[in-house]
């Protein structure tokens, strides 16, 4: 049976809230621009209700979308290829948003919930900040409006049905055709930190339209200043929003993806950051507007920038245009059009009302002295943009190419070879330039200084720092010159901004919160520089020979990583490395091994085949166990030099929507540095083994023999009245041998069987991928009291693995959490002068 | 001068290095006879190739070789001019490179052969592949 029903529910939702948002446009204009009060309120109150209508709407949407995906209805395209039947709620909440259509409602969802934040607290601004919120919605609504008009198709709607969307045989003979089960969520994104990081990365991004559109009313109704005090909290509150979300998206690729780091200057990430890094700039010239009337004409353009980056970002990530460029962009939708339209709908109409307006704008004529606090900041915002367009420039590569080719021209630019290297080399002066701006800047922002103090009030600071540092330097035992500048840069930061603090703080500790973000800042600029700069390959291998049928090549190619052979030790710096074996991850926790498991249909499905003793619990041969059949865990077991032990378990994990095997790093973290683990190759469990040829060898009882070099033993030969459980019959006669294999670590029992049924004999195998060997009974000599195996081997099972060690890298996320918060005193304080404005019924 | 007049200068002259930086560095997609015209040359940028695996008749991947202690392989790519050329990749072999349709190689030619520093792989993806039944 297929529900056609709640389909059209929500696309009557869909279109109700595009019409609603259509006619809000029209409603705020009025309230705008009418003459009269009386009727501005009039048009004002209607414009309250359609904005209603439209989050109505809105909340129908996702309530009805929800519906669908919870209760899977995969006759619905969405559901289907988001999601399935095996998850659970918290990744069904998460197969909400991993299509594009989703990720637009989350946003609409958002801006839904600011604009009435905005409609019940700000009377003075409404009209004019809800005309953009309006415009906005209007827009991201019909990205899933799903209509087609001839050939021309408005928005891909989340509503179609799975036999719209697909042209599949089976709709011509059954066109109510369900599937059983949905093609499930991408297994990468089934981490916790993939149901919380985008919600919160999309607040960031609906949060800066509340700046912008303040800006854009300041602009068109000529109070030039007045916009500056109700957007301020809203930018800190953006940017402390946004810059969690980043962090949050660089923590789970630490955690989840084999790169070796939190950050990878794709293209996707870098759309984030630049958006951040100009509203970051923005808040700093307005806060200096707000102290001393300056810098309102960078507030203005800074502001604007902020949302256009954010429309540029979406359009990038969204369009296709990134192609190949990039890991993570969404699959390309046909809405480059509309994505395009929308851009440039946003950025025409700033730019003509900024030009429009510029003389106008008051602008104070006299000249920044460098001893004054505006020119500091103003240093800093600038270096914060430059920051911006410098990772701007090569992220747009695959625009500027696609801009080309639109026109006819042949492009072949790509990004640079090395990205890392080549964003490094700017990024990491930019972080020096910041780390003294922003140390320097908070002692001019604090007190009014003359030439001659300044030099008073910064010695103490600086003494320290180059104290700290110099210990620093000497402990780490740092060489690289500019690494100690950056270091010097970033204690400097924190001793400087520490000593205002505590000046302050004594005072009235609501102003705390820049010197606290500051102190953050540096924190976190120490914790990439040793995370990154000092990550240690601890897994190198000097012997590596190179590899190629040319003799020219240069041989001087380190290899970074071990082959591990099972529990075989291998000696790696100061650790000792053993290799245990594949695992698999219980639903119930723990991990067991897969050699004890045997495979059924369903992959996450495994029956146990001998005894295991677990620590809760044992397992009984026979018995069914529940697991995550697509992740595949590599036990390494790791001995240091003192002694210590623990094991990791790097995992592998067979993902059909990344096209492959997929290497997760397992983290053994320390509060001075994580060591970072993860495979870089493993034998591909899911593919069949390719054995060697079967090779005959006489065994007798007792005796010792070689197989795949594995000290081995016949132990017994006895007859059974069954095989694997099942009775024999008749006058079936059948013996299993008991065959031991000193592994190192762990001896390994394989039991062949040979049966005799009706004159004929029968050999049933045993195999053990681990040690690579697969044997049969092939003959039993009575008169010799020997036996003839069949031994067929393989490669014992081995991986390829990869470690590093990362310092400081803590600081990193200490300091994420320190900038955060005092981002939230400076939300605080800003929220309570609001308070007060209003209170006085300025605002 | 105005002291914004010399700001202004350096803001603009840093955003013009950023610019030449960003043309100098950025890395272009060639076919392996450019690549190999451009080492002859003695130009050493890397640059991106992109192709695909050398398959027999059978559709059997010919030419891969990892190294004895698996920590490297060679494989033969064909480009998009159907030129072939043998890559060395100084990494372990993904365990899925194999079933890769598109491969893209980024670096140099080192003295004839094409040493890659980075491989950038396109498997089937499920949308081309999979159909409802």
């Amino acid at each position: 049976m297929i529900h056609t029903t709640i389909g059209d529910i929500g696309h009557l939702f869909v279109i109700i809230s595009f019409v609603a948002a259509l006619i809000s446009i029209f409603n705020f204009y009025k309230a705008e621009k009418s003459p009269l009060p009386e009727l501005q309120k009039g048009w004002l109150k209607n414009g309250q209700i359609t904005f209603l209508l439209h989050g109505l709407a809105v909340f129908g949407i996702v309530i009805t979308l929800f519906t669908i995906i919870s209760n899977h209805y995969y006759e619905y395209f969405y559901a289907w290829s988001h999601s399935s039947r095996a998850l659970p709620v918290e990744y069904i909440i998460s197969s909400f948003w991993e299509g594009q259509e989703g990720s637009f409602l989350l946003w609409l969802f958002w801006n839904v919930l600011l604009g009435f934040i905005i409609l019940l607290t700000n009377k003075k601004w409404a009209p004019s900040v809800m005309l953009s919120f309006a415009v906005v919605q209007a827009f991201l609504s019909s990205m899933i409006l799903g209509v087609v008009i001839g050939d021309f198709k408005i928005g891909s709607s989340p509503f179609i049905l799975l036999r719209e969307a697909m042209d599949a045989p089976i709709f011509n003979i059954n066109p109510d055709y369900v599937p059983e089960d949905g093609t499930g969520l991408n297994p990468l994104l089934q981490n916790y930190w993939m149901v919380i990081h985008p919600p919160v990365l999309f607040l960031g991004y609906a949060t800066t339209l509340i700046p912008f559109a303040y800006a854009i009313g300041g602009l068109w109704k000529k109070d030039f200043k007045g916009w500056v005090r109700p957007a301020l909290p809203w930018a800190l509150f953006s940017a402390a929003i946004l810059g969690v979300g980043i962090l949050m998206g660089g923590y789970w690729a630490y955690e989840t993806l084999n790169f070796e780091g939190f950050w990878n200057w794709d293209p996707v990430e870098n759309a984030s950051l630049v958006p951040w890094l100009v509203l970051v700039a923005s808040i700093h010239t307005m806060i200096t507007y707000k102290k001393s009337e300056t810098a309102l004409k960078a507030s203005i353009i800074l502001v604007l920038s902020v949302f256009l980056m954010v429309l540029y970002a979406t359009f990038m990530v969204r369009s296709g245009v990134l192609g190949e460029s990039s890991v993570h962009s969404f699959t390309d939708l046909g809405l480059s059009g509309q994505l395009l339209l929308y851009l440039l709908s946003f950025l025409i109409v700033s730019i003509v009302l900024a030009v429009v307006r510029w003389k106008h704008i008051p602008s104070t004529e006299k000249e920044v002295s460098t001893y004054s606090r505006e020119f500091w900041i103003f240093m800093g915002a600038t270096l914060l943009c430059l920051m911006g367009f410098q990772i701007l420039l090569p992220t747009s590569i695959p625009v500027y190419n696609s801009i080309i080719q639109s026109f006819g021209g042949i492009s072949n630019l790509a990004p640079p070879a090395d990205q890392v290297e080549f964003y490094t080399k700017w990024q990491m002066w930019f972080a020096v330039g910041l780390a003294i701006l922003s140390g320097t800047g908070q002692f001019f922002w604090w007190q009014k200084m003359k030439k001659s103090e300044v030099k008073e009030s910064l010695l103490f600071p600086i003494l320290i720092t180059l104290m700290i540092s110099a210990l620093i330097i000497v402990l780490a035992g740092m060489t690289n010159i500019p690494y100690i500048i950056l270091v010097i840069a970033a204690v400097y930061t924190i001793v400087a901004n520490a000593k205002i603090f505590f000046k302050i703080v004594k005072s009235n500790y609501k102003l705390s919160g820049g010197a606290i973000a500051h102190i953050g800042l540096g924190m976190m600029l120490l914790g990439i520089l040793f995370s990154t700069g000092y990550s240690r390959t601890i897994s190198l291998n000097e012997t590596g020979l190179l590899l190629t049928n040319s003799e020219e090549v240069e041989d001087n190619f380190n290899q970074e990583n071990i082959p591990l052979f099972i529990n075989d030790p291998q000696t790696m710096g100061e650790y000792t490395l053993t290799y245990r074996g594949r695992f698999y991850e219980t639903h119930s926790g723990g991990y067991v091994k897969a050699s004890y498991l045997e495979d059924t249909p369903n992959e996450n499905f495994k029956i146990v085949k001998r005894e295991i003793q677990r620590e809760d619990e044992n397992l009984i041969k026979g018995d069914t166990l529940e697991v995550y059949g697509a992740n595949h865990y590599y036990k390494v077991d790791y001995l240091h030099a003192s002694g210590d032990k623990f094991s990791l378990f790097p995992r592998a994990q067979i993902n059909a929507d990344m096209g492959g095997l997929i290497s997760s790093p397992d983290i053994k973290r320390t509060l001075t540095k994580d060591l970072y683990t993860h495979v870089s190759s493993v034998p591909d469990p899911t593919q069949e083994i390719e054995w060697s040829e079967a090779k005959e060898m006489d065994v007798t009882f007792g005796e010792n023999f070689f197989l795949n070099d594995f000290v081995t033993v016949l132990e017994d030969v006895k007859r059974v009245e069954e095989i694997e459980g099942e009775k024999l019959k008749g006058n079936d006669l059948a013996v299993r041998a008991t065959i031991k294999v000193y592994g190192d670590g762990e001896d390994y029992i394989l039991n062949p069987y040979y049966l005799i049924r009706d004159n004929m004999a029968g050999r049933i195998s045993d195999e053990n991928r681990e040690i690579g060997v697969k044997l049969n009974i092939e003959n039993i000599k009575p008169e010799s009291n020997t036996f003839t195996l069949s031994v067929r081997t393989t490669q014992k099972d081995y991986i390829i693995l990869k470690a590093l060690e990362k310092p400081l890298i803590n600081l990193l996320w200490i300091g994420t959490l320190v900038l955060t918060f005092g981002f939230g005193m400076a939300i605080f304080r800003r929220y309570s002068e609001f308070y007060k404005m209003k209170r006085k019924g300025l605002e | 001068m105005k002291k914004s007049y010399i700001f202004g200068i350096i803001v603009i002259a840093a955003a013009i290095m950023m610019i030449v930086s960003t043309a100098g560095d950025a890395s272009s997609y060639v076919t392996f006879n450019d690549a190999h015209d451009m080492a002859l040359d003695g130009n050493n940028t890397k640059i991106h190739v992109v192709g695909e695996l050398k398959k027999s008749v059978e559709g059997e991947i010919i030419g891969l070789n990892p190294s004895d202690d698996k920590l490297s392989f060679t494989f033969i790519m064909v480009d998009e001019n159907g030129m072939e050329q043998e890559v060395f990749y100084n990494e372990p072999m993904p365990a899925d490179f194999k079933r890769s349709e598109q491969v893209v190689v980024i670096g140099s030619f080192q003295k004839g052969t094409f040493v890659a520093d980075k491989i950038l792989m396109k498997c089937p993806s499920k949308y081309q592949e999979e159909t409802v039944i």
